[in-house]
């Protein structure tokens, strides 16, 4: 069952393509040794490389291609022994060498693939086209000043990781699932913190629509989408635009659009008949980039466990294919789960941290970054259930009395007292003082209304203040009640 | 004896035995350019006061037993390399009144070992000319002029003339100088001297202002092929800040002038006999031939077939580098900034250009912007490099019969400054013998060999192997003993 949009003229198929911008996690830039941290004052992490001084030479930065090489590898792509670095010539103002410095004709990532799950459980195969180096620009601020614009070039000369895919999407969905997917495996990989809201991932949208059957028709960029749920939005957006046009008898005209993330269309930037003519040339400061085959075995042999690797070893350990999914989503989330099922039960770890863990976090606006409870706490806690210290209905309340306290289990049951009574002598007490001072309903039980077993049980419960064990509880009443 | 008619080796040993100090020699320098630079031109900024306080601190050291190799010898350095403090222009007005804070590596290098530097030397504007008629600070003249004709001011040759006309004339002892299409070699050649473009890859870029990156390369100027070799020992080496600098030994250059050519198999490129070559020259190639031969050394006829297409292909690829080089330029972090009222970025842009960079370099930009261009960068570009290929590949199929290749320097001697001004294409043939090494990343140097009928300097050209810079000093010092030239320019320090 695929995606279609309905039209006046019939049922249209999409087709998206996405090109993703991902900054490098480095110490410092892909050319230059100034920093890259970001949030620093403007114009504070820049070198005079990085700002174009005249006789300033570029120095590539080994790092950089390393994070390259491990990306490509983990998209499974064919990682290109020598490479080349162009210039893309452009006047800016925030591009301070009147060029970027960038991969044009030979990239150092050739095609590739990554598989993505979708919402009905089933994947699909996504190609990658390529993957290249290149410097970020600065940035220019226009809103500073009532008449200049101010430039800040702490990112100029950033590296960034160029990931082009096929136009292999079909529905909002897809573009949605591919870049969740790309960002799950950079950030397992650790090559690039997958951080939209501060840049470090950006994708421009190619959209295009056809009737079944057809061939491409033209497509049109929309540039510069920084969150994956905009990315689905633009989609959507575009493609019931271009149907508009194609079906009033217009021509959709390839052209760069931006997406008005507020009236949820997309707006025209430039026309193909604007585009600039970078005059891309080899980059004369730069000898080709040549790597051994033996380093990108060394990178690959190095490898941290990727997502598709990881669901497959948790549904080995018995997690349901959802949980599998959901705990690997975010790298993060995969390490906390880690922690708390490290030599306990995983399906229980599983369930407390998709469970409560995850509401919680909601409920307190935490992330798993940051949790409300850290992942050792959470695991003593499932040490103190398997060993019948605490009952589930204890371990809620001594959950919940963690992230109020951010103690630890242990320490808040010796504090309040919460660990369970499994001393039957004691609940065979409180058993016939219950049911003493309840005789009327004794009676009423022995004549047949047995639905009042549950009252007899909360009774001793609240009597006990939770601490009873459940079902030394029921054993002992059902024996007190004959 | 006039200090600045020392030689840099003779300097050497002077302040080695205490004949003279860093700070005399260097007042002599600063006393003859107070005498003659007004005239000449020859220096854009003088850096007096600097200078004598680098020479006294050299006495110092010398005194305490730390002499360098270059100790307390004055030199000129090109305006093209970054010296840190001192206003850097690249003859170019679009710097405006740039102060690097930053020392180019090659100028480093030299104060690593001592050296003191008078100031910066005038050159074409970026580099590109070979009359030094394009800098935005005036012409630099020649110091030399016609015997019969004294009268005509001529051209000190370019883009380094500056730095040439400062070493002919006894204002330096020697001089930093860069050479992309034969900008060293063409100078030296017209005044006198001696100058080398080492391999590409020898001496650092970092800190130069770039003309094209893929040709560029800095090398020295002086007035013997042994101090040229001194000075380029000191200025070579690898360095990691650029990524085309070569990782490999430098080794004693000046020990190696003095090998002999004894055995040493000459190419003699039947190419570079130019369909109306000035009979001179013709006769002067012949008479270094007969040098060599006479020496011991064997002349072999070899062919450098796609000589022909170096020309053009030099001016493809360096205006397409240069275009692209010279983007930076642009009025928004330093430099000359012009703008109107209501200007917005890119009026800015075309203002700050339009005002800042002289006709020479804006034909290059437009030519280098035009053979990058979508639809014509097959045509041109990709075919320049192509042909270029195919230069390198010439020289290589020579390498096989000889070890060194001797040709002429120049096609002409100096020319008047009002010569050739105007026609671009007639100027761009000065490089006719010098781009092929420029092309093909070799070493080559110009040795002053005889004078012409007017009493002008002519050169010979010697190109080596790449990286054997050694072999081609012992041919070069041959071709310089046996020329004995000792003719001197009319103005001189010591005039």
């Amino acid at each position: 069952m695929s995606y279609t949009l309905e039209g006046s003229t019939g049922t249209w198929e999409i087709v998206v393509g996405l090109e993703v911008h991902a900054q490098v996690t480095s110490q410092s830039k892909l050319f230059s040794g100034a920093a890259t941290a970001f949030g620093a004052e403007p114009n504070s992490q820049v070198s005079f490389v990085d700002a174009g001084f005249p006789g300033m030479l570029p120095v590539i930065n080994r790092e950089c291609v390393a994070q390259a090489v491990r990306t490509g590898l983990g998209l499974n792509a064919q990682v290109n022994l020598w490479s080349r670095f162009d210039r893309k010539n452009y006047f800016y103002a925030d591009l301070p060498q009147g060029y970027q410095i960038s991969q044009f004709a030979h990239p150092i990532i050739g095609t590739g693939e990554i598989e993505v799950t979708l919402s009905d459980g089933t994947t699909k195969t996504i190609g990658i086209t390529r993957l290249h180096l290149e410097q970020d620009a600065g940035k220019s601020l226009h809103d500073q000043h009532a008449t200049k614009s101010y430039i800040d070039l702490n990112r100029s000369g950033v590296a960034l990781m160029e990931i082009v895919s096929e136009p292999d999407m079909r529905s909002p969905e897809e573009a949605g699932a591919y870049l969740t997917k790309l960002r799950q495996i950079v950030q397992y990989l650790g090559t690039c913190d997958g951080n939209m809201d501060e840049g470090s991932m950006r994708a421009d949208v190619n959209v295009s629509v056809r009737k079944a059957g057809e061939g491409f028709r033209t497509r049109c960029e929309v540039k510069n989408v920084n969150s994956i749920r905009f990315v689905m939005q633009a989609v959507e957006a575009e493609a019931k635009r271009q149907i508009e046009v194609w079906e009033s008898g217009g021509e959709v005209h390839q052209e760069t659009r931006l997406f008005d993330t507020a009236r949820g269309i997309t707006r025209s930037m430039r026309s193909k008949e604007d585009a600039h003519d970078y005059r891309y040339f080899p980059d004369p400061d730069l000898p080709p980039l040549v790597i051994e085959q033996a380093w990108v075995d060394e990178l690959k042999a190095a490898l941290p466990e990727l997502p598709d690797a990881r669901r497959a070893r948790y549904t080995a350990m018995g997690l349901t294919p959802y949980d599998a999914h959901v705990l690997t989503l975010e790298k993060e989330t995969a390490a906390y789960f880690e922690v708390v099922a490290k030599a306990r039960d995983a399906k229980l770890a599983a369930n407390w941290v998709t469970g409560d863990l995850f509401a919680a976090i909601n409920r307190t606006k935490t992330s798993i970054a940051e949790p409300p409870v850290p992942a050792e706490h959470l695991g003593e806690l499932l040490d103190l259930l398997a060993d019948k210290t605490l009952s589930g209905t204890l371990a809620k309340a001594v959950f919940e009395a963690m992230i109020e306290t951010g103690k630890a289990p242990g320490v808040i049951v010796e504090e309040r007292g919460m660990r369970q009574v499994m001393d039957t002598g004691a609940i065979d007490a409180m058993v016939a003082e219950v049911l003493g001072k309840n005789a009327d309903k004794v009676a009423q039980y022995k004549g047949g209304a047995e639905k009042l077993f549950g009252f007899f049980v909360g009774q001793v419960m609240k009597a006990m203040q939770g601490k009873g064990n459940p079902a030394l509880v029921n054993e002992a009443l059902k024996k007190a009640l004959g | 004896m006039h200090p600045t008619d020392f030689t840099l080796r003779g300097a050497i040993d002077a302040l080695n035995e205490g004949i003279i100090s860093s700070v005399e020699l260097t007042q002599a320098h600063l006393d003859a350019i107070g005498k003659l630079n007004p005239r000449l031109n020859a220096y854009i900024t003088v850096t007096g006061e600097q200078a004598l306080a680098q020479a006294k601190a050299s006495d110092k050291r010398r005194a305490e037993g730390g002499a360098g190799p270059l100790e307390g010898v004055p030199l000129a350095i090109k305006d093209l390399f970054c010296t840190a403090g001192t206003r850097t222009t690249a003859g170019s007005k679009i710097l405006g009144n740039f102060v690097p804070p930053y020392e180019s590596t090659v100028s480093g290098n030299l104060l690593r070992d001592g050296a003191v530097f008078l100031g910066k030397a005038n050159l074409d504007e970026f580099a590109m000319g070979s009359s030094n008629g394009t800098s935005a600070f005036g012409p630099v003249e020649n110091p030399w002029s016609r015997r019969n004709d004294p009268d005509t001011r001529l051209v000190p040759g370019g883009s380094s003339g500056g730095s040439a006309a400062a070493v002919a004339a006894r204002l330096a002892l020697g001089a930093t100088a860069t050479d992309t299409g034969g900008s060293i070699r063409q100078p030296a050649a017209f005044c006198g001297i001696a100058g080398i473009k080492p391999t590409y890859g020898r001496c650092s870029r970092f800190g130069v202002v770039a003309f094209a990156s893929s040709l560029d390369q800095a090398g020295p100027v002086a007035r013997t092929v042994e101090d040229c070799a001194i000075l380029l020992k000191s200025m070579s080496g690898f360095d990691p800040k650029d990524s085309t600098s070569a990782d490999v030994p430098v080794p004693d250059f000046a020990a190696a002038c003095a090998r002999g050519v004894k055995g040493l198999r000459i190419g003699i490129p039947k190419e570079y006999r130019l369909d109306g070559m000035p009979a001179e020259i013709s006769a002067l190639w012949q008479q270094g031939m007969d040098w060599l031969r006479a020496q011991g050394a064997e002349l072999v006829d070899i062919s450098l077939p796609h000589t022909k297409h170096a020309l053009p292909t030099y001016y493809v690829v360096a205006p397409a580098e240069a275009s692209s080089n010279l983007a930076r330029y642009d009025g928004v972090r330093y430099g000359l900034r012009q703008t109107a009222a209501d200007s917005d970025l890119r009026d800015l842009y075309e203002r700050t250009r339009a005002a800042g960079f002289g006709d020479e370099v804006k034909r290059r930009i437009m030519i280098g912007t035009y053979v990058l261009s979508a639809g014509y960068y097959d045509a041109y570009y990709l075919k320049a490099q192509k042909v270029r290929a195919l230069i390198r590949r010439d020289f290589d199929e020579a390498w096989t019969k000889c070890d060194a290749i001797l040709t002429p320097a120049t096609p002409s001697a100096a020319f008047g400054m009002d010569e050739k001004q105007d026609d671009p294409v007639a100027m761009y043939l000065n490089d006719v013998f010098t781009v092929t090494a420029n092309l093909a990343g070799l070493p080559g140097l110009a040795v002053p060999a005889g004078l012409s009928a007017e009493g002008l300097p002519l050169g010979l050209q010697v190109l080596g192997r790449a990286f054997d810079e050694e072999t081609v000093f012992a041919v070069g010092t041959a071709l310089e003993h046996a020329a004995n030239f000792t003719a001197l320019p009319g103005l001189r320090a010591s005039a």
